[in-house]
């Protein structure tokens, strides 16, 4: 049983700067990433290889931390460490810049869409994260400024289904959101990391949170409910740890929504892929490495991208503005 | 440079700088690879100046090469400085240019870490955490006027570069 990582294409998206991260379109043809340059690049595959098909450039006056795109697939919103958030909407090959959502006091280090598209998540340095409703005439508002970290935020993820937000922190700790009475709320604070944690992502059925740190590990997280399970609160559980792999910080983690594969960007230049254990106790997961590539770029890796409708393809960016395509194979 | 407030050390030690380094056989031979070393590191940063007086780091035993390690097989390089007194507030700018000189100067490969020497300050975990959070050092770059600092630690002095 072996299972590979294979690299298909390598290609430079952000010359002489940094690229900070990458994001596929729903339906799994487009690319966009962004960078240090304070450009966002969409790529498109023609052939065997990738085109930059746009570059939207003057959105931004400092570098450009994230890109999300909406769940139609037809608005990208940009977080900046200039504090504002742009929403860009797509018009044929083009995007044009909407609106520019300011509030943050500082960087805004990420922008999430629900999967409804109705609500967009921002998180910033200054600690917070705003939630923004939009309406059918692409008029946002800031319905809820919920502080509840007590250092930088750094990513927030929604559920792939529910109206549930988590958000993770230089703090150490991972907090889950929920509405209450037209405001959202911290539900669950989740302790554990003994460093920043850097990213989050959710499992294909929203039942498990995994999250990873500067403190080299991986942590799955499970929500249990307390008591009679009517409460409102909820719990998460920890109920797995994967440490001794990554040799630096762990940047990002993708869950694959059509494999159920675990994919990690570390520090120390290497790409890895974990899999899950099918026997396992549910409460008490096991995951192995799958998949390794040692020197998958020559700097770090910061971003990892499963494509949401082609199963085993992965996308991995670096510090040296390099982004790379492989292609997962599992012999299960 | 510190506005004219008072200084916060305003007698500080000041130690004597190493001399030039020796050259070997080998350092001279073009076809033999010069792998990185700590005493390359430590030229590197032995003359970044100090924030608030007109010496070196090296003059104020800040930087010393004993605390320097690089393994240049595996890509790695570990500074770790002392600042003058426990509370000093310059540390992390001190840490900053020390990590931003390296930057600068090392190939790309190469992983830095920079740390205040263990004991020796007050607010050493927290100065820490900000160093190695790439993030914040880049977004920190982005703000011309610390930049503009940093740059003039950074400015080699005649007299010492």
């Amino acid at each position: 049983m072996k299972d590979t990582l294979a690299l298909l294409q390598k290609f430079n998206a952000h010359p002489d700067s940094r690229c900070w991260y990458v994001a596929w379109n729903p339906k799994g043809t487009l690319l966009a990433s962004c960078g240090g340059d304070r450009a966002i690049r969409i790529w498109g595959r023609e052939g065997d290889s990738w085109e930059c098909k746009t570059v939207l450039q003057d959105g931004h006056q400092r570098a450009v931390r994230k890109v999300a795109w909406s769940p139609c697939g037809n608005y990208l919103a940009s977080a900046s460490f200039d504090a504002t958030t742009c929403i860009w909407k797509k018009k044929n090959d083009d995007f044009e810049c909407l609106t520019v959502l300011e509030g943050h006091e500082n960087e805004v280090k990420c922008a999430a869409w629900a999967p409804s598209g109705n609500l967009l998540a921002t998180c910033s340095r200054d600690k917070s994260v705003w939630i923004w409703e939009v309406d059918e005439e692409d008029e946002y508002e800031c319905v809820s400024v919920v502080n509840s970290h007590t250092q930088d935020a750094k990513h927030v993820v929604w559920h792939p289904t529910q109206e549930l937000l988590a958000s993770c922190s230089y703090d150490n700790n991972v907090c889950v959101y929920k509405e209450e009475d037209d405001d959202w709320e911290c539900r669950a604070t989740l302790e554990g990391h003994t460093s920043t944690v850097w990213g989050l992502t959710f499992d294909p059925s929203g039942q498990r949170l995994a999250s990873c740190s500067d403190d080299r590990t991986v942590k799955i997280w499970k929500e249990c409910q307390p008591g009679g399970g009517q409460g409102t609160d909820t719990a998460w559980k920890c109920v797995c740890t994967l440490s001794g792999f990554h040799g630096r910080t762990v940047y990002d983690i993708a869950w694959c929504p059509l494999t159920g594969a675990l994919a990690t960007a570390c520090g120390d230049d290497g790409v890895r892929v974990f899999k899950e254990d099918e026997t396992a106790d549910p409460d008490q997961p096991v995951f192995s490495l799958s998949a390794h590539v040692p020197k998958a770029h020559s700097q770090d890796v910061n971003c990892i991208a499963w494509n949401p409708k082609e199963a085993g393809l992965l996308v991995s960016r670096s510090d040296n503005g390099e982004i790379a395509v492989w292609n997962y194979q599992s012999e299960v | 440079m510190s506005g004219g407030a008072r200084l916060e050390n305003a007698n500080p030690l000041i130690f004597q700088r190493t001399g030039e380094r020796l050259q070997t056989a080998n350092d001279e031979d073009e076809d033999v690879a010069d792998p990185i070393d700590d005493r390359e590191i430590f030229d590197l940063i032995r003359s970044i100046n100090d924030p608030e007086h007109p010496l070196s780091l090296e003059e104020l035993n800040v930087v010393e090469q004993v605390r320097v390690r690089v393994d240049d097989q595996e890509n790695t390089v570990g500074v770790e400085f002392t600042p003058t007194i426990p509370h000093c507030s310059m540390a992390t700018l001190i840490g900053l240019s020390i990590k931003v000189k390296l930057l600068r100067s090392l190939p790309e490969r190469f992983k830095i870490d920079v740390h205040i020497t263990p004991g020796t300050h007050a607010s050493e975990d927290a100065v820490n955490k900000q160093l190695a959070d790439k993030e914040r050092v880049a977004a920190a770059l982005e703000n011309s006027q610390l930049l503009e600092v940093v740059n003039q630690c950074l400015i080699s002095n005649a007299r010492t570069g």
